[in-house]
C-alpha cells in the first residue's frame, strides 16, 4: 500500500525523505561491499553493483506481480522487503526496494512524488531493517542447520510487515492531516498487517528454502553455514580420499591425489568463537539484573499481586530461605530498597552463571573423554536473568 | 531487447510537452506536486483550479483524457481508505443523507482525494510523455546519484525480461496441468519465485561481465550532453508557477 500525496503532512514528509536520502546513501555504500564479496568472481565492487542490484530490484519488480491465491477469489503477492534482505543482504535489500518505489512513483504513479520519502522509510528501510536483525539474531541462535535458516526467514518476514505498519502509524501520529484517533490507526494497520505478515511469511520462508536448496551461496543470511572444504583422510592412506560432504563448496574440485601431504590451512579456522556471544551474554544480564531492576515495579510478580491485592497470600508460609542474607530479590542490610534490588540480581547472575557454567564445563570434559575427536560446537550456556 | 524500450505508459508524440528536456519536467512535476500539497484543504476553489492546469497542460501535450482516467484507476486502493475517514475520525459531528459522519473526516478524506489524485495525474503526465531514457537521464542531471541511476536503468530494462522469464515460468505450470487454487500451492509458487531469483542473480552476473569485457569500470558514459536553455526552463516553470499562485491566493483569501 503506497502512501500517496497528501497523506501526510510537509514536514514529516521532508523529514522522512530526509532520512530516506541518507538511508539510501549510507546503502549505496554498504551495497557496493556486498556485493563485492558475492558469487565467484572477485570484483572490485564498484563495477558489480549496478548490474547486480539492478537485476535483483527487477526481480523484486517481477516477484510482486506473481499472485498467491488464498482462497476463492481473493489472492496476495508478496512485498519483498524480507525477502531481499536475506537473499542480497541488508544494504543491497534497502537499495532495491527504494529503487522499486522510486520507478513505482515515478513511471507507475504508483504512490506520491512527496511521500516517496515516507514510503522508502516504511517499506524499504524499516522491512529490511527489522526482517534481517531478527534473522540475524535467529540464525546465531539456532543451531546451524538449513531448517533454522527456513524458521529464521520465516519470523523475519513475519515481524517485518507488523514494523511497517507500526512505523506508518507513527508517522501518522506525528503528521496525519485527519485527527483519526491513533489508537484506531494502530490497531486496523497491525491488525491487517499481521495477517498480510502471515503470508509473507511463509512464501519468504518457502522461497528462501528454495534457493537455498539449489544455490545456498547466493543465500546472504546463510552465508556464515558454509563452511570451507574438510579433507578426511582415510585410515588407509592412499585409497579412499573422502571429501566432506558439504553443502555449498562441494564443486569444488578437492585434491584428492596427496591424502599423506595435506596442505590443509588449519582445520579448526572454521569453528567460530563463542567468546563474543558469551560477553554479550554476561554484559545483558547484568545490565537487566543490576541496571534495570533499579526501575523495575515493586511488585514485579503479577501473580505476587493479585494475590496480594485478592488477599489470597494471607495464609501463606514464609518461605524455607525466607532470612538468607538475599531473600525476596535483595540484599539483607542495604537500606535503599534499589540498590539492594540490583545487587541482588548481579549476584544472582553471578551465581546461576558460575552453577551453569561449571555444570557446562563437566558435561564437556565427560563428552571429550568419552569421544576424543567430538565437535565442541554446543552453545555456550544462555547466561541467567533475573532481575 | 529489440523492440524500442518505449514502456505502456508511453505516449509517442511531438507535442511541445515532449520536446521538453527530461530533467525540466521532472522538476516543473516535483515542484507542482509539492505546491498542491501546501494548499489548504479548505480552498476546494484552489483544487478546481490545479486540476484545470493540469488539463490544459494534457491538452498541450495531447493526451486524451480516457488515457489519462484510466490510468487514475491506481489510486483505487487509497480511495477505500479515504471513504473509511468520515466514519471514523473524531470531532463534531454532521449528518449527511442520514450517515453519521464526522466533519474532520470529511475534510481528511476530502484532502487525500483531491491532493492525491492530483499527484497522480502529474505522474502520469509525465510518465506519458517522456521516454524512459529520457526520465532516467533527467534524474542524473538533477544530481540523484549515478549509481542509483544506473541501478534504477538495469531494473527498467530488464524489469521486462523478468517478468517474461516468469510469464514462461506460469505456462510452464500450466501446460503441466498445475493451476494454483489455495494455499496448499503456495510451495509451488514460491519454488518458481527461488528460481526466478536465480536466474535473475545469475543473469546479473553475465550481463555484468558481458559488460566488463566491453570496457565497463563502473561508470556509464555520457552521449549527450544536452542541456536546457532558458526558453525550455521558463516553459517548463510555467506549470509550478502557475500554481503557486494559486496556492498564494489559497492562504490569502
Amino acid at each position: 500500500m503506497h502512501v500517496p500525496d497528501g497523506f501526510i503532512n510537509a514536514p514529516v514528509s521532508a523529514a522522512a525523505g530526509v532520512v530516506a536520502a541518507a538511508a539510501v546513501a549510507v546503502s549505496l555504500r554498504g551495497a557496493r561491499r556486498e556485493l563485492a564479496g558475492a558469487g565467484t568472481g572477485g570484483g572490485t565492487g564498484a563495477d558489480r553493483t549496478a548490474p547486480l542490484a539492478g537485476l535483483v530490484a527487477a526481480f523484486i519488480f517481477a516477484v510482486q506481480m506473481l499472485n498467491f491465491p488464498v482462497a476463492a477469489g481473493t489472492s496476495g503477492h508478496l512485498l519483498g522487503g524480507a525477502l531481499a534482505a536475506i537473499l542480497v543482504g541488508p544494504y543491497t535489500g534497502v537499495l532495491c526496494v527504494s529503487v522499486v518505489l522510486l520507478m513505482q512513483g515515478v513511471l507507475f504513479a504508483d504512490g506520491g512524488l512527496t511521500a516517496l520519502g515516507i514510503n522508502i522509510s516504511d517499506m524499504a528501510l524499516t522491512t529490511t531493517v527489522v526482517a534481517y536483525g531478527v534473522f540475524r539474531l535467529l540464525v546465531k541462535v539456532l543451531p546451524r542447520t538449513r531448517r533454522s535458516i527456513t524458521v529464521a526467514s520465516f519470523a523475519a518476514a513475519l515481524l517485518s510487515v507488523p514494523a511497517a505498519a507500526v512505523c506508518f502509524t507513527a508517522l501518522y501520529a506525528l503528521g496525519g492531516t485527519t485527527d483519526v484517533p491513533i489508537g484506531k490507526v494502530f490497531t486496523a494497520m497491525v491488525g491487517v498487517h499481521v495477517l498480510i505478515g502471515l503470508g509473507e511469511a511463509v512464501i519468504t520462508a518457502l522461497t528462501v528454502g528454495a534457493v537455498i536448496a539449489v544455490r545456498p551461496d547466493l543465500v546472504h543470511g546463510a552465508r556464515d553455514l558454509a563452511r570451507p572444504l574438510e579433507l578426511r583422510t582415510a585410515p588407509l592412506a592412499g585409497t579412499a580420499p573422502a571429501a566432506a560432504p558439504d553443502q555449498t563448496t562441494a564443486d569444488e574440485p578437492t585434491p584428492a591425489s596427496a591424502p599423506a601431504s595435506t596442505p590443509t590451512p588449519a582445520p579448526a579456522a572454521p569453528r567460530r568463537s563463542t567468546r563474543p556471544l558469551w560477553l554479550a551474554g554476561l554484559a545483558a544480564a547484568l545490565l537487566c539484573a543490576g541496571g534495570l531492576s533499579y526501575y523495575a515495579s515493586s511488585s514485579p510478580d503479577g501473580l505476587e499481586k493479585v494475590a496480594h491485592d485478592k488477599g489470597l497470600d494471607s495464609k501463606t508460609e514464609a518461605h524455607a530461605a525466607a532470612d538468607s542474607p538475599l531473600a525476596d530479590y535483595s540484599v539483607k542490610d542495604i537500606a535503599d530498597p534499589r540498590l539492594a534490588g540490583g545487587l541482588a540480581g548481579v549476584i544472582g547472575v553471578a551465581a546461576t552463571l558460575a552453577v551453569g557454567t561449571g555444570v557446562f564445563v563437566v558435561l564437556r570434559r565427560r563428552k571429550a573423554a568419552a569421544t576424543p575427536a567430538a565437535d565442541a560446537d554446543a552453545p555456550a550456556p544462555a547466561p541467567a536473568e533475573q532481575g | 531487447m529489440g523492440a524500442g524500450h518505449a514502456h505502456k505508459l508511453y505516449r509517442d508524440g511531438a507535442s511541445p510537452v515532449h520536446a521538453l528536456p527530461a530533467h525540466c519536467k521532472i522538476a516543473a512535476v516535483l515542484g507542482f506536486v509539492l505546491v498542491v500539497v501546501a494548499t489548504p484543504r479548505t480552498a476546494v476553489w484552489a483544487f478546481a483550479l490545479y486540476a484545470v492546469l493540469l488539463a490544459a497542460v494534457a491538452a498541450a501535450a495531447r493526451v486524451p483524457a480516457g488515457f489519462l482516467l484510466r490510468r487514475l484507476l491506481i489510486e483505487v486502493p487509497f480511495v477505500a481508505f479515504a471513504v473509511l475517514m468520515p466514519f471514523v475520525a473524531q470531532g463534531p459531528r454532521t449528518h449527511v443523507l442520514g450517515l453519521d459522519l464526522s466533519v474532520g473526516g470529511l475534510w481528511g478524506a476530502w484532502n487525500i482525494l483531491a491532493k492525491g489524485t492530483l499527484g497522480v495525474a502529474a505522474s502520469v503526465l509525465l510518465a506519458a510523455t517522456t521516454e524512459l531514457r529520457q526520465l532516467l537521464l533527467g534524474l542524473e542531471r538533477l544530481k540523484v546519484p549515478p549509481l542509483l541511476v544506473q541501478i534504477a536503468g538495469f531494473m527498467i530494462r530488464y524489469g521486462d525480461v523478468i517478468t517474461d522469464e516468469m510469464r514462461r515460468m506460469r505456462i510452464a505450470r500450466l501446460s503441466r496441468g498445475f493451476e494454483a487454487r489455495g494455499v496448499r500451492h503456495w510451495g509451488v509458487l514460491a519454488k518458481s519465485a527461488g528460481a526466478l531469483f536465480i536466474r535473475s542473480y545469475e543473469r546479473g552476473e553475465r550481463v555484468h561481465l558481458a559488460m566488463v569485457s566491453r570496457g565497463y569500470t563502473g561508470t556509464m558514459p555520457v552521449l549527450d550532453r544536452t542541456t536546457a536553455t532558458r526558453t525550455q526552463w521558463t516553459r517548463a516553470a510555467a506549470l509550478p508557477l502557475a500554481a503557486l499562485a494559486v496556492c498564494l491566493l489559497g492562504w490569502t483569501l
